[in-house]
């Protein structure tokens, strides 16, 4: 018995972060939506859901239940097998490539020593799912859709992947958790060491997620849902989960190596300590503005909800402010878990920021046609990327070796990279209008 | 079914399927259609190699109704061809009456109408403006867009009552008087207007997808515009001038100051443009009619009962979407004995499939955008 307990020991927290992983996750990617609608309907002059519960706050579950209790069709010529399997690929893809990120210090289901390139192949096993939905649906828009995505995805994970290069080669480690650290130790974060791989990242981060102005693979006006269009019920739901949990993978990756994964703002800087308080009064603010707009909800039930939402913006609050007081709890000093309790709430608010970069771009450019996606991907980044990663390699020697000043080999590594991506700019818009509208081979 | 093919253009469903390509059904039912439109694309890849344009599934048959309706009575069928346009349907039929029977409108009725009507071009203009963005992906500016149609909607509500298919006009003049407060309200929605034009164009003109997407797309030269008998903003991108408000003034545009904006290389990018500057030039015809509208009748002396003489006319006024025609015969009764109508996007919409030959798939839904096309209207 005793040897069963400790044969299971070393599983049983990263078995409990993976069932709460997995359990929050839909809700999260819910609010995600919830939070989406809102901002663009801010953004375009409205009010977005606002019947479902105050302000809209039960909009996600909502959606839920509609979605889980739909008709579940699957098209009469599809492959029937193949339909049901690939939404299953997606999700799953999607969601095992978050077991290797650190949340906090302590919150990681697994810190494996090749954690980054886990990420970035498991992640990649996601198109699988698009691919093979597109080709069951046995539809011309389906397969149309799965075409470009593959496409798409392909190419940008290579602009992707080099740019996470760029960042590894700063770090030294593929661990995820030993990057966080490292960022620490140098005290500062790789997006000021390397900006450029940063943006590159950013760029074929939202091409990889199929998002706008890249989200040609489900182009509502003009493939009607792109892979998706014969889907319905849950298993688009299923779709549209994944879609989310990438967008929250991608967003995890670009925080852990360029943004400093859990840390706060400038950790080692001691005048930026009063940053400590931000999380806590964040949640009193908000607390406080859910019992301000209170009794102005049309009804009983939903100034109930209101109130409630308050008194756990308020809870949050308290539990974030407990690290900040010297107190014990059974042993245990309360300042000992301020890394644990607010790395969580910057590693989180790091990726909404993310997120809302994503966001914030779909609701303002138009999409790219094919052709100059690919033409954006493979004349731009990816040869920018290679530029920079080779830049990088270069300042890395030189100031681990020769002992150069570290900010001027990099600085001087930016300004190579800046140069050729005008110099690509610059050729790319006289090769364009010599060729204009001319449309490239694809996949 | 063959009006929509241009001789000389093999039939999509004639041609050999090669070994690398689909056949694409894009309607009646898809996002990007604008209704009903159905088109039959050939792929290869997702290059188009033919396609081919099926309508008639709104066709309701309005030509046949007028011949059972008495004149008056057909008034409002004709604000339901091309519905977000219903004011200038209306004023089309009502002169076109009007020159039938030898009667002309009061000065002030003209005026009245005049702002209406160009109040209407706007509406529909952002209508196309908000609807061609967002299928080529821009999501927010349909509803700018939409904010500022709602205003001109209410104008028309203030006005008669109704906010989208109108019946404005009586012929003969008007049935209502301008209500108190309209000059106001068009002037200060004219106000404002300036500056919400301008936030568009900040949004598009300059931006870098956006041109990537427009120019060069769907090009229509000036022969081929012609030839096909398109008007409107469609011929005018192509660098022909022509808009019948000045060709063959009617209502009260002779008196007005306005310039008719033509483009260069009749791209997507051009009619963008030329849209966009139609708009202020509408809004300056506003401002300008509103300044001065003269007092007087807005009814002519016509009977209860309409006995137009036997005969026969054609009258076309310059719709939003370009030349609306009535060709109305009358064989001395009540009722009209035939009613042909020239919808200018029928005759526009012959240009497509010279426009997407050779484009991708994304391009089909810019070029079906850009020929700013209402189905109601061109099924009939």
């Amino acid at each position: 018995m005793n040897a069963l307990v400790e044969f299971f020991r070393p599983h049983l927290m990263p078995l409990i972060y993976a069932l709460i992983i997995v359990a929050v996750l839909p809700l999260i990617a819910g609010y995600i939506v919830l939070l989406e609608r809102k901002i663009m309907a801010d953004m375009q002059a409205r009010l977005g859901p606002m019947r479902v519960g105050p302000h809209g706050l039960l909009q996600p579950i909502a959606d839920a239940v509609k979605l889980l209790i739909k008709e579940d069709i699957i098209p009469e010529n599809a492959d029937r097998w193949i339909f049901w399997l690939a939404p299953l690929l997606s999700v799953t893809a999607g969601m095992l490539a978050l077991a290797a990120f650190p949340f906090g210090p302590g919150f990681q289901i697994a810190d494996l020593n090749i954690g980054l390139l886990f990420i970035l192949g498991i992640s990649s096993m996601g198109i699988f799912g698009i691919v093979l939905g597109g080709w069951a649906s046995n539809s011309h828009y389906s397969l149309l859709g799965a075409l470009r995505s593959s496409a798409q995805l392909v190419s940008y994970e290579t602009a992707a992947g080099m740019a996470v290069v760029a960042g590894l080669l700063l770090a030294g480690t593929l661990s995820t958790r030993r990057i966080v650290e490292i960022q620490a130790e140098q005290g500062t974060w790789f997006i000021f060491l390397a900006p450029i791989a940063f943006f590159t990242y950013l760029v074929a981060s939202i091409a990889e997620t199929n998002r706008a102005p890249f989200d040609l693979p489900e182009a509502e006006s003009e493939l009607v849902a792109g892979y998706m269009t014969e889907y319905s019920g849950f298993r688009w739901a299923l779709y549209f989960l994944a879609e989310y949990t990438n967008m929250v993978v991608v967003a995890s990756v670009a925080t852990t190596l360029f943004l400093g994964g859990w840390l706060r703002p400038f950790p080692n800087v001691r005048s930026l300590a009063f940053l400590d308080y931000v999380p806590p009064l964040l949640m009193l603010l908000l607390a406080g503005y859910c019992f301000y707009r209170t009794p102005r909800q049309p009804t009983k039930v939903q100034q109930a909800f209101l109130v409630a939402v308050g008194l756990l913006c308020l809870l949050l609050g308290v539990v974030l402010f407990l690290p900040m007081l010297p107190l014990t709890f059974g042993g245990i000093e309360a300042p000992s878990l301020k890394p644990a309790i607010h790395g969580g709430f910057w590693f989180l608010f790091k990726v909404l920021v993310y997120m809302y970069v994503f966001m914030w771009l779909r609701f303002t450019v138009p999409r790219y046609r094919f052709d100059q996606l690919m033409k954006l991907g493979w004349h731009f980044l990816i040869p920018i990327s290679i530029v920079n990663v080779m830049g990088i390699s270069i300042a890395v020697v030189l100031y681990r070796e020769a002992g150069w000043p570290r900010g001027v080999a990099l600085f001087l590594t930016t300004i190579l990279t800046l140069a050729v991506a005008a110099y690509l700019a610059v050729v790319g818009g006289r090769r364009e209008s010599a060729t204009m509208g001319g449309a490239e081979g694809s996949a | 079914m063959s009006e929509t093919r241009a001789p000389g253009f093999s039939n999509v469903e004639t041609t050999v399927l090669g070994a690398d390509e689909i056949i694409l059904n894009m309607g009646p039912q898809h996002p990007s259609t604008h209704g009903v439109l159905r088109v039959k694309l050939k792929l290869d890849g997702e290059k188009v190699v033919a396609s081919e344009c099926i309508i008639g599934y709104l066709h309701r048959g309005v030509e046949k109704i007028a011949e059972h309706r008495t004149y008056q009575q057909f008034a409002p069928y004709v604000d339901r061809m091309d519905y977000v346009a219903a004011v200038s349907n209306g004023l089309g039929y009502c002169e076109a009456v009007e020159k039938l029977m030898g009667v002309e409108a009061p000065l002030r009725a003209r005026v009245i109408r005049t702002i209406l009507t160009e109040l209407q071009r706007i509406a529909s203009h952002l209508l196309w403006l908000g609807t061609h963005a967002l299928d080529i992906g821009a999501l927010t500016p349909v509803f700018y867009c939409f904010r500022e149609r709602e205003e001109i909607l209410k104008i028309f509500e203030k006005y008669c009552g109704a906010r989208l298919t109108t019946h404005a006009f009586r012929i003969g003049g008007l049935q209502y008087e301008a209500y108190d407060g309209m000059e106001q309200d068009v002037r200060r929605f004219c106000d404002d207007f300036a500056t919400k034009i301008d936030e568009y164009e900040q949004l598009l003109t300059e931006n870098r997808i956006w041109v990537g997407r427009t120019k060069g797309v769907g090009i229509l030269t000036a022969e081929d515009a012609i030839a096909i008998g398109a008007t409107g903003p469609v011929i005018r991108a192509s660098g022909v001038k022509w808009d019948i408000r000045k060709a063959m003034p009617y209502a009260a545009y002779d008196q007005y100051q306005f310039e008719i904006p033509t483009g260069k290389n009749g791209d997507t990018y051009d009619r963008y443009l030329v849209r966009m500057e139609e708009m202020r030039q509408s809004r300056l015809i506003c401002l300008q009619a509103i300044e001065n509208i003269p007092s007087g009748p807005i009814m002519a002396r016509i009977g209860k009962v309409l006995k137009p003489p036997p005969g026969e006319v054609y009258h076309s006024i310059e719709a939003p979407k370009g030349e609306l025609g009535y060709y109305i015969v009358s064989d001395g009764t009540v009722q009209p004995y035939r009613v042909r109508i020239r919808p200018p996007s029928f005759i526009n919409l012959q240009a497509f499939d010279r426009m997407v030959r050779g484009h991708l798939v994304a391009d089909v839904v810019a070029i079906i955008g850009t020929l700013d096309i209402v189905l109601g209207e061109v099924d009939r």
